[in-house]
């Protein structure tokens, strides 16, 4: 039992952070039908930027807050300069997001240094709890609680706010929404800069969970990213969580019982549902 | 008096094909007229041109005296000219409330200040639920749209273009699909929205009782052209207008109740 639970907090702190990077892909692509390759990218600028003001700072807060912040600027330098001149061309914008993700992940070598960087956590966050049998990992709550508090927030901007209700009637229709004379661009650069800020969060939080850092981190979360857009319903928001609860939970229960298994169990998932459910399994056709 | 629209030798060409051919229209503000014509006469057409959704060939459309020639459907829905369209369009899956809302706050420009607007929120939404009371929606408020009839879509697209706040209604067959009980109501709403008296109406029909019953004039599109624009009497007795529609090109759906 004690395994069990060890092995559901473990999933489930895994499934926050994928939840943080899918969130942003599955708004990106329902609002404005674009495929963002270069998502991870954002995720290592994250981690990196994240860890390194937290180094200078001596405040993982501080940290977080510089992760955010790089994720917001360089979203905005993503949306602007990649994402608007290949608008309505899926071709041209996963060749481009692709690159521009392998761009990202040099530039960290070369700002940051090639080899992966140690990280530790911070000292109030270290440590566990002993309930009973159970050892639980104090980081890792952490993560769950944080990632709860982010969809709450998230899904209130979204059920009760002005740009929300633009943000949910744009996945469904984004010509009718520009027919009724909404700047779609503007709330979809909004939409893109705060998708990025969630991804580089993301990987700010990955960083002492994981332990270490290093640049192609970018792409093995990006990847799991997507498979969590396609198995939550692309530009649903509460099925991202669903969906990256359920790969974080299958990831981490198939490490242990099934250890060969554990890097297919995802593809596995996601090819059980586009078979019979194409249109995502937590979606009533994109409610968000 | 300067109309409040009008048109001047307005032409679109298809391939060899005029579908709408040298139209020069006017209207006064605050007028209700009404387009009549056989199927293919050029009324959408005509609609469309006038929205922005196509591009005129030759001529011009005026609103309030200034061309339109370089303002896109957005710009033309801002300056005051909104329109709906033949078939439903609204967001399936939002509430009735929602679709209204959306149309209220469409009209100011987007910001991102979700925190301090509280109250704000709460003006839109009385002024939504307002204008669904007035389409006689106010029962349907909170039901997702996709679970309406084709009747209560139609009446919510009404309001989605009465939030919209133009001055000119361009309507596109509001009973298009409608089942016979569905009829009076749409009439009702059309009606208390004319009685209001601050909007000037454009509205195609295909249902000669209900253009009668509500038009201060009415032309008469035909092959692309304007054949007359009358009040409704000049327009039944007008003899063009008769051969036209009796001279092989009459058109059942123009007479029939």
């Amino acid at each position: 039992m004690d395994l069990f639970i060890s092995l559901f907090i473990n999933g489930l702190a895994t499934g926050m952070l994928i939840f943080l990077l899918a969130a942003g892909l599955t708004l990106i692509f329902g609002l404005m039908d674009v495929l963002n390759f270069a998502h991870g990218g954002l995720f290592v600028w994250g981690a990196y930027s994240g860890i390194f003001v937290y180094t200078w700072s001596g405040s993982f807060i501080v940290g977080i807050l510089g992760a955010i912040v790089t994720g917001f600027v360089l979203g905005w330098i993503t949306e602007k300069l990649i994402i608007t001149p290949v608008y309505g061309n899926h071709v041209q914008q996963i060749l481009i997001t692709l690159g521009f993700m392998l761009v990202l992940s040099e530039c960290i070598k070369v700002v940051f240094g090639p080899n992966s960087i140690p990280v530790d956590v911070p000292s109030y966050l270290a440590g566990s709890w002993e309930i009973g049998e159970v050892i639980v990992i104090k980081y890792r709550i952490f993560i769950i609680v944080i990632g709860l508090v982010i969809f709450g927030i998230f899904q209130y901007v979204l059920k009760k706010t002005k740009i929300g209700l633009i943000v949910r009637a744009g996945v469904m229709d984004k010509e009718m929404v520009q027919v009724l004379g909404i700047n779609i661009k503007r709330v979809f650069l909004f939409v893109f800069m705060t998708g990025s800020a969630m991804a580089a969060f993301g990987g700010m939080l990955m960083a002492p969970y994981s332990g270490v850092i290093y640049a192609e981190m970018g792409m093995e979360y990006a990847i799991l990213g997507f498979i969590v857009v396609v198995i939550g319903g692309m530009g649903s928001f509460s099925g991202s969580l669903m969906a990256a609860i359920l790969v974080g939970l299958a990831g981490s229960f198939m490490a242990y019982y099934v250890p060969y298994l554990s890097l297919a169990v995802n593809m596995i998932l996601m090819a059980i549902v586009l078979i019979f459910r194409p249109q995502g399994l937590f979606t009533n056709a994109k409610e968000g | 008096m300067e109309p409040i629209i009008r048109t001047e030798n307005l032409s679109i060409q298809f391939g060899g094909h005029r579908a709408v051919d040298g139209v020069n229209f006017q209207m006064q503000a605050k007028h209700f007229k009404s387009i009549i014509g056989p199927n293919g006469a050029g009324k959408t057409t005509f609609f469309n041109l006038l929205s922005g959704e196509l591009k005129p060939t030759e001529g011009e459309i005026f609103l309030k005296g200034e061309s339109l020639a370089d303002d896109s459907s957005i710009e033309r829905t801002r300056k005051g000219l909104g329109r709906s369209f033949q078939i439903t369009n609204v967001f399936p899956n939002l509430t009735v409330l929602e679709n209204v809302r959306l149309a209220v706050q469409s009209r100011e420009k987007v910001r991102f200040n979700f925190y301090k607007h509280y109250l704000q929120y709460k003006s839109i939404t009385n002024e939504a639920v307002e204008i669904l009371g007035q389409v006689l929606l106010d029962n349907k408020v909170n039901a997702v749209a996709s679970q309406l009839s084709h009747g209560e879509k139609r009446k919510l697209e009404i309001a989605m273009l009465l939030a919209l706040n133009t001055e000119i209604l361009l309507l596109d067959e509001p009973t298009a699909g409608m089942s016979l009980e569905e009829v009076p109501a749409i009439l009702e709403v059309i009606r208390s929205i004319k009685e209001q008296g601050d909007k000037t109406i454009l509205l195609i029909e295909h249902k000669m009782d209900m253009i009668l019953d509500l038009s201060d004039s009415i032309m008469v599109l035909f092959n692309g052209k304007l054949l007359a624009d009358g009040t409704p009497s000049e327009i039944m007795d007008n003899e063009t207008v008769q051969n036209a529609y009796l001279g092989g090109l009459y058109d059942e759906q123009l007479i029939k109740p």
